[in-house]
């Protein structure tokens, strides 16, 4: 009769891997991941961790790590555990994340996303089986390779002048700050084996704790893809292996260092609309009415003249008045070179295109503005320009009208306020038929909190209608 | 109710909080950046959890990890991005693990430019990554449905576990319009029969895509078939306007439904009998109601789509071409003109 020992923290047989042999792992024979499995599975079953683990499961020879542990499992993309790892343990504060991952995985195709967990101070043990090869896929060359070493891809030896040199990993992840513990280790000859063993446990206290990451490299041979009987395989470690890979604990901060704690999700609605800020800022709902004029209007000007905040401001004029009302800006390099327009239609009905290409209403703060959009103003439409610019061409069938923007703003209090002065001439002769007290209840609400700015904005839209009547008479 | 103007990259972040979910991985790209700043501000502030990732492949990575404990999770990006999530999105297909993804459609192929295109609808609607799975794809067209659909996302995504995307465009993204808050916050549960959270209950569980035997990853492969069929006739939705006595359907999504309603509108007064009809589903594609229109004497079909034609094809698809089916586009992030879709009404309307 079969006799089966059971390693704590692993199952006691494997239906995951299915097939007949259900308690002989699928690893190839003189392999030493079972023996890192093994020394994983008892530190979590001795600390009692099994319930709050998640092993991940990497792409390469440990690709079926769940077949074993006894713990919740996940198995993801190539290189990417360092990742999935934070996703995890971002999201449930007490998880316990073991990453075990081989030098392809970690070291090459997700050498970012390790590096970057590393340098987060992300809580994950991460255990990294560096065996100089790719084993999975045929023993092709891993970044960790050493210099002359054979392998498919490097039939005549790793040569740095092609390749590179054998990747450091312990050493790199000990120039960043955050990792708590940082260790490399082997299983070459029995006291190396009992400071692994101690490496592993320090590593997953460290996430009992919850203090953050811990790094353990463990060197290993691949027997099955260079070739070699466990004898040369053990040597290969101990005596080449460790001469390019020195081990020992480079970093053990964990005295020093407290528990991360991840904050838990408030999903309750009064705490949504008061951070959304629904206790100061409402706005009306938009009401239907077949006989509001439907108005597109078009602001442009140089970046500093205030035209996108100008659109906002008539934007929630038009809101607070119970229009349908949408505004849409100029974005990304177009506002770069130094211009910016927005587009504002209001109506009485749903807006189909936010668009404004026909513009009802343009006002210009600049020449060039003046030159690109004059064209699009609707028969019959309002040109608004700032009369700073001077005499300017304008086109025919619409009515133009120069505005003395920085004066009436200077006048108002307010020099820099000359958006809102054209948004105090649009309120007159823009044609929008909304009510007055709309446009203080958009200053109020677009310069909340800050009540000089409101009450210069204020002043400066009064003195701007005022002119507006006046030039209307 | 509560009403403010927001931003249609902001009201997909408030969509998401009402929604209840737990988390935000993102990387920035114009023109879905402002969701990420959003998410910065407001998810620690509501004990949400949101990283910035080092990459998009990084950033959908960590949802697959949030995903794996049944927390509800996000990331947001444009077409450079969403190509590098496709890896991702396939292994959360594999792994039938929920999770939303929004992409704010940019102009390409490549680097394209910032402006608004609808050219990623092949990689988002068809699957994007390898292997045979779908993604449930959401089409907001406004800043209303920005926020509306990106809740439902989070609630199809749960239902059928699966990727659900909202496909939006720069111009949704970047347009401020009045939002109706939602009247409720969702506050979900963990579903431990099949998530992996560090807990008791999930011990047992494994989350992974791998089926070693080809026999058992046909079974699962035709199970997420069954499943993409119960989702095709549970889940199609549309807006149909002026849809009922058309002769001319203008088949839109998301911006451009919006150019194309103003269109109807204009050929209706000129004695056109045209339609909107505007699917808010991309996958499942609303082919039931597309093909009662035909059934109840359609005669046409326009597209109007800032993409070479990818939505189009799904319109053929789905009424076997039993009517003509045009298409006006645009692309390179110029928009389509309602008098280009006017003129396109006329010239069809003449051969009726
Ligand atoms: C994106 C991607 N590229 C390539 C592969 C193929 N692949 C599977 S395992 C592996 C190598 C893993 O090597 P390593 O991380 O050193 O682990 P080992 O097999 O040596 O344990 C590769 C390249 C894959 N699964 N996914």
């Amino acid at each position: 009769m079969e006799k089966v020992i059971r390693t704590r923290g692993i199952y006691s047989s494997f239906p995951r891997k299915g097939g007949a042999a259900q308690t002989a792992t699928h690893y190839c024979p003189g392999c030493e991941h079972g023996v890192l499995h093994k020394l994983i599975g008892e530190a979590l079953a001795d600390m009692e961790l099994q319930d709050r683990t998640v092993v991940i499961s990497p792409v390469g020879c440990a690709v079926f790590a769940y077949y074993y542990f006894d713990t919740g499992n996940v198995q993801v993309a190539h290189g990417r555990a360092a990742a999935v790892g934070t996703g995890i343990s971002r999201t449930k504060n007490d998880a316990v994340v073991v990453s075990y991952q081989g030098d392809g995985d970690l070291a090459s195709i997700g050498l970012n996303e390790t590096l970057q967990a590393a340098n987060r101070g992300e809580k994950i043990a991460v255990f990294f089986v560096n065996n100089t090869v790719y084993g999975m896929t045929g023993g092709q060359m891993a970044p960790t390779t050493l210099t002359g070493e054979k392998t498919v891809t490097s039939p005549a030896g790793r040569d740095p002048l092609q390749a590179g040199y054998p990747l450091h990993m312990t050493e790199l992840i000990n120039q960043l700050q955050a990792p708590v513990y940082i260790a490399r280790v082997s299983f070459s000859n029995m006291a190396k084996l009992r400071q692994a063993r101690k490496a592993i446990r320090t590593a997953l206290e460290i996430q009992r704790d919850g203090k953050g990451y811990a790094f353990v490299e463990v060197l290993m041979a691949c027997p099955t893809n260079q070739k070699m009987n466990v004898e040369e395989a053990i040597q290969f470690v101990a005596e080449q292996m460790e001469a390019e890979f020195p081990l020992g604990v480079l970093r053990d901060c964990t005295a020093e260092r407290d528990p991360i704690v991840r904050t838990e999700s408030d999903y309750r609605k009064e705490t949504l609309d008061h951070l959304l800020g629904l206790d100061t800022e409402r706005a009306p709902d938009a009401v239907l009415d077949s006989t509001a004029p439907t108005v597109s209007v078009k602001m442009a000007g140089f970046g500093g003249q205030g035209v996108l905040s100008m659109g906002v401001i008539l934007t929630r004029a038009a809101c607070q008045a119970g229009k349908f009302v949408s505004w849409y800006p100029s974005y990304g390099p177009e506002q770069r070179g130094g211009t910016a327009n927005c587009g504002v239609v209001m109506s009485g009905q749903p807006i189909g295109t936010p668009m404004v290409s026909a513009a009802d209403v343009l006002v210009a703060m600049n020449r060039p503005s003046l030159d690109k959009f004059a064209g699009e103003v609707k028969p019959g439409g309002l040109l608004l320009y700032n009369a700073a610019m001077g005499e300017v061409e304008v086109p025919e069938g619409v009515r133009v009208l120069a505005v003395p923007a920085l004066e009436l703003a200077t006048k108002g209090g307010s020099p820099r306020a000359e958006n809102t002065v054209m948004v105090g001439v649009m309120s007159v002769l823009g044609g929008f038929e909304l009510i007055e007290s709309a446009y203080h209840e958009a200053i109020a609400a677009n310069f909340a909190g800050k009540d000089a700015a409101i009450k210069a904005n204020s002043a400066v839209f009064d003195m701007a209608r005022q002119w507006a009547l006046d030039q209307s008479e | 109710m509560a009403t403010q103007l927001v931003k249609g990259n902001t009201a997909v972040i408030i969509g998401a909080l009402y929604a209840g979910c737990d988390s935000f991985f993102g990387y920035p790209i114009t023109p879905a950046s402002e969701i990420l700043h959003e998410a910065a501000q407001k998810f620690p502030q509501a004990g949400r959890c949101m990283v910035q990732a080092e990459s998009e492949e990084a950033a959908i990575n960590m949802v697959f990890g949030a995903a794996t404990t049944g927390r509800r999770a996000m990331t947001a990006s444009s077409g450079p991005g969403i190509s590098l999530k496709s890896e991702g999105i396939s292994y959360l297909a594999g792994a039938q693990l929920p999770a939303v993804v929004v992409d704010i459609m940019r102009a390409g192929p490549g680097l394209g430019n910032i402006g608004p295109e609808q050219g990623d609808y092949n990689q988002v609607v068809k699957g994007g990554g390898h292997g045979n799975y779908r993604n449930i794809v959401l089409a907001p067209a406004s800043v209303q449905e920005m926020c509306d659909l990106t809740m439902r996302a989070f609630e199809l995504s749960q239902k059928w576990r699966m990727v659900a995307v909202v496909l939006a465009d720069g111009v949704l993204g970047q347009m401020i319009e009045p939002l109706r808050f939602p009247e409720q916050s969702v506050a979900p549960e963990t579903d431990t029969s099949w998530a992996v959270d560090g807990t008791a209950a999930t011990r047992p569980n494994v989350v992974t895509s791998i089926f070693l035997d080809f026999d058992q990853q046909e079974a699962f492969n035709n199970q997420l078939q069954e499943k993409y069929a119960a989702v095709e006739a549970a889940e199609q939705d549309v807006e149909c306007i002026r849809m009922e006595d058309a002769d001319i359907a203008l088949v839109a999504y998301g911006i451009s439904a919006r150019i194309a309603q103003g269109a109807v509108e204009a050929a209706r007064a000129e004695g056109i009998r045209a339609g909107l009809f505007r699917p808010k589903t991309l996958f499942p594609f609303p082919k039931d109601a597309l093909n009662a229109f035909v059934d109840q004497g359609g005669k046409q079909v326009i597209c109007v789509e800032m993409s070479n034609g990818q939505m189009c094809d799904d319109v053929k698809l789905a009424i076997e071409c039993r009517c003509p089916v045009h298409l006006v586009n645009r692309l390179g992030g110029n928009l389509v003109t309602e008098g280009a879709v006017l003129t396109a009404l006329r010239e069809t309307a003449k051969q009726i």
